[in-house]
């Protein structure tokens, strides 16, 4: 009888193992690098908000303390958005015509806060304190980044959990002085494992719990 | 001719085996066109068409079941506390099990040299992937979110969190995937050079093609053959140990933890002997039936079910030890939990069903002494389904028992499966007879070079 297919079909047949091979690893390594790309972390990516606000300008130029707006940071799970009110102290002067500030001065006029876009959200199931690692020596830095030179918001970590775990498996890498928590240009001493180990004595970081599920998951 | 039978002279007169491996007067050409002629020729019969039908419909009631569960969660189940392990992970090891017979059959037989094997290999191995088609859904679906089911793998994640490596149900999931992909591979490799014999006879031009196929180019040079066979010794030393482990591990679900009525050392071999003899019927199950709907008792052979009913006696032997040492462990450890735990399990709520679990796995069984039941298609056809029964109902009475009366008595409950408990699992009945239908149909399902081995052994026939 006469033969099924072409002389070719063996060709194909051959070297559909190592097609096979390359498309699997080909999806895998394409899906993977977009699911950690900034596409889907955010990382470096600025939002859209209401007003272009700049933390360069406020914490380099003008030299402001984290803590002016963000003021229950160090008693609170939230770090705190500054009610209007803190804005206009400068504000009901500087810039105060100008058609960029317009929200703020409707914010103002109406009474009705303004709705900034969340930058840095965990999502609802973590149940993340500010004032503790505020308290035992984690800078803000370390999560937020250089947010003093940052002209408009974004994201400076991933945020993922194994990103968290980077820290809570291992805080002597990471924990600072507590007087330098709010040094935004902070960086770590070359004998950091040490000074951190120090630290974690001294602040009573009980490494051993910062890895049950429920530090974060309640 | 007839060398096989005449070395069995010794057997006591009941055991001895009854008829030849291939009945009537053969040639090569008359069984490959028995094999072949199912698939490319002949009309469907009416059992088929009832198999493939009522098999479609409750594949159909199976996916509605799923929707509502996806949708509502494993509340439409009957879990709950103490029992949250109900029927999802009865119906898990009642399929899982059922599969090792194939294996059995395919792999371990075939290292044995066991020539009786090479009629229902393929039939076996066929079962034995659906069965493990049905068994792997429910370790996914018992989550009752499906779009999480990925976190049972290991793989570099987002969370930093791998699975806990010393749970045994991690474990299951290598040794379900490892044993499903090395079956589909031993399976698919025997089939190859059917297909060709398929792709070769088949008139239609799409059926050469589709078969033509997946026969990757093989025509049946000796080099062919050559790597054919070893590739097939290499895929059966594989297997060999899967029959073995997988089983076992799955019985580490239940032993590694610490629950009366688990905890117990004796459930690995136990296990795989119930898996053995619960495939063993189950093959029973499709084959008597399917043989006669094709006429293909002179390939698969009085012999054949003979053989394969004193393989389901001998395992129901051992099944049965291992029900009189859980007895006996639960006495002997001299633990008050794992005596009112043995107790409440034969004299307790769910009595009926350990006696149930008696009669089918220990009574019916024991029927297969006498020839009649080894050779009346109907008798053993009933006893087969004792079987079935007795083995579900063998983890219903591991997994309830101990979970309802623990070591708490506060926390004492009772559990029944609701009618999406049994939705489903009939439903995976039937998906699976779904797919056994569609196989008997397009696939050729027995191993036609292997039975013309068998003939030139008998007959010593040359081509």
């Amino acid at each position: 009888m006469a033969q099924v297919f072409p002389p070719g079909a063996n060709w194909l047949a051959k070297w559909s193992i190592l097609f096979a091979i390359l498309g699997v690893t080909l999806v895998v390594g394409v899906a993977s690098a977009v699911y950690w790309s900034p596409v889907v972390t955010q990382v470096g990516v600025h939002k859209k908000q209401p007003v272009p606000f700049s933390h360069q300008r406020h914490v380099q130029g003008n030299g402001l303390d984290c803590r002016y707006c963000h003021t229950s940071v160090e008693t609170s799970p939230f770090a705190g958005i500054p009610a209007t009110e803190t804005c206009m102290t400068c504000h009901s002067q500087v810039l105060a015509g100008q058609e960029m500030f317009n929200p703020v001065k409707e914010s103002w006029d109406s009474g009705q806060p303004m709705e900034w876009t969340r930058v840095n959200d965990l999502p609802d199931f973590v149940y993340f304190n500010h004032s503790i690692h505020v308290n035992k020596g984690v800078g803000c830095s370390t999560c937020h980044g250089r947010v003093d030179e940052m002209r408009l918001t974004y994201k400076a970590e991933t945020l993922h959990m194994g990103w968290c775990l980077r820290c809570h498996e291992a805080p002597e890498k990471f924990i600072r002085p507590k007087d330098q928590v709010f040094n935004m240009a902070w960086e770590p001493p070359s004998d950091q494992l040490e000074q951190g180990r120090k630290l974690v004595q001294e602040y009573n970081v009980e490494v051993g719990q910062l890895l049950n599920c429920s530090i974060c998951h309640r | 001719m007839n060398k096989m039978s005449t070395a069995h002279k010794s057997y006591p007169e009941a055991l001895r085996p009854v008829g030849e491996l291939i009945e009537g007067k053969q040639t090569y050409e008359s069984i490959t066109d028995s094999i072949t002629s199912v698939v490319l020729e002949r009309p469907n019969p009416p059992g088929w068409m009832l198999m493939f039908v009522i098999g479609g419909m409750f594949t159909c009631i199976y996916g509605m079941s799923l929707v509502y569960l996806f949708a509502a969660g494993t509340g439409i189940w009957g879990i709950t506390m103490p029992v949250a392990w109900g029927w999802a992970i009865i119906n898990f090891v009642w399929w899982i099990g059922i599969g090792h017979a194939g294996t059995l059959i395919s792999a371990i037989l075939l290292l044995l040299r066991q020539d009786w094997r090479n009629a229902i290999n393929r039939f076996a191995e066929a079962m034995t992937i659906f069965a493990v088609a049905c068994a792997g859904q429910f370790p996914l679906i018992h989550m009752g979110r499906l779009w999480v089911g990925f976190f049972i793998l290991p793989y570099p994640n987002t969370m930093g969190l791998w699975p806990q490596f010393r749970s045994p149900l991690l474990w299951d999931v290598f040794a379900i995937s490892t044993y499903g992909s090395v079956s589909l591979l031993f399976w698919y490799l025997g089939l190859i050079p059917d297909f060709a014999s398929l792709r070769d006879r088949a008139k239609n031009r799409f059926a050469q093609l589709a078969y033509g196929t997946v026969a990757l180019g093989w025509r049946g040079s000796a080099r062919h053959w050559f790597r054919y066979e070893m590739a097939s010794l290499l895929l059966a030393g594989l297997c060999t140990p899967l029959v073995v482990s997988v089983h076992s591990i799955v019985s580490f679900d239940f032993a590694v933890a610490n629950l009366p009525g688990w905890h117990a050392t004796i459930f690995p071999p136990y296990f795989v002997a119930g898996a053995i003899y619960a495939g063993f019927a189950m093959v029973l199950t499709l084959a008597l039936p399917i043989r006669s709907w094709y006429n293909l008792k002179h390939i698969i052979t009085a012999r054949h079910i003979d053989l394969m009913a004193k393989i389901t006696l001998a395992t129901s032997m051992i099944v049965v030890y291992g029900y009189a040492a859980e007895a006996f462990f639960a006495w002997y450890s001299g633990s008050e939990m794992e005596r009112t735990m043995m107790w409440n399990r034969i004299f307790g709520d769910y009595a009926p069903a350990y006696w149930a679990l008696i009669l089918c796995n220990f009574v019916a069984p024991q029927f297969l002494w006498i020839k009649w039941f080894r050779t009346n298609v109907y008798g053993l056809f009933l006893i087969c389904q004792f079987v079935n029964v007795g083995m579900w109902l063998e983890r219903y009475v591991i997994v309830v028992t101990s979970l309802t009366k623990d070591f708490l008595p506060s926390s004492w409950g009772t559990y029944h499966g609701t009618f999406w408990d049994w939705m489903t699992y009939l439903g995976t009945i039937g998906f699976f007879c779904f797919l056994m239908a569609l196989f008997v149909r397009f696939v050729p399902m027995i191993a036609i070079h292997e039975v013309r081995v068998t003939h030139h052994k008998m007959t010593g026939e040359h081509h």
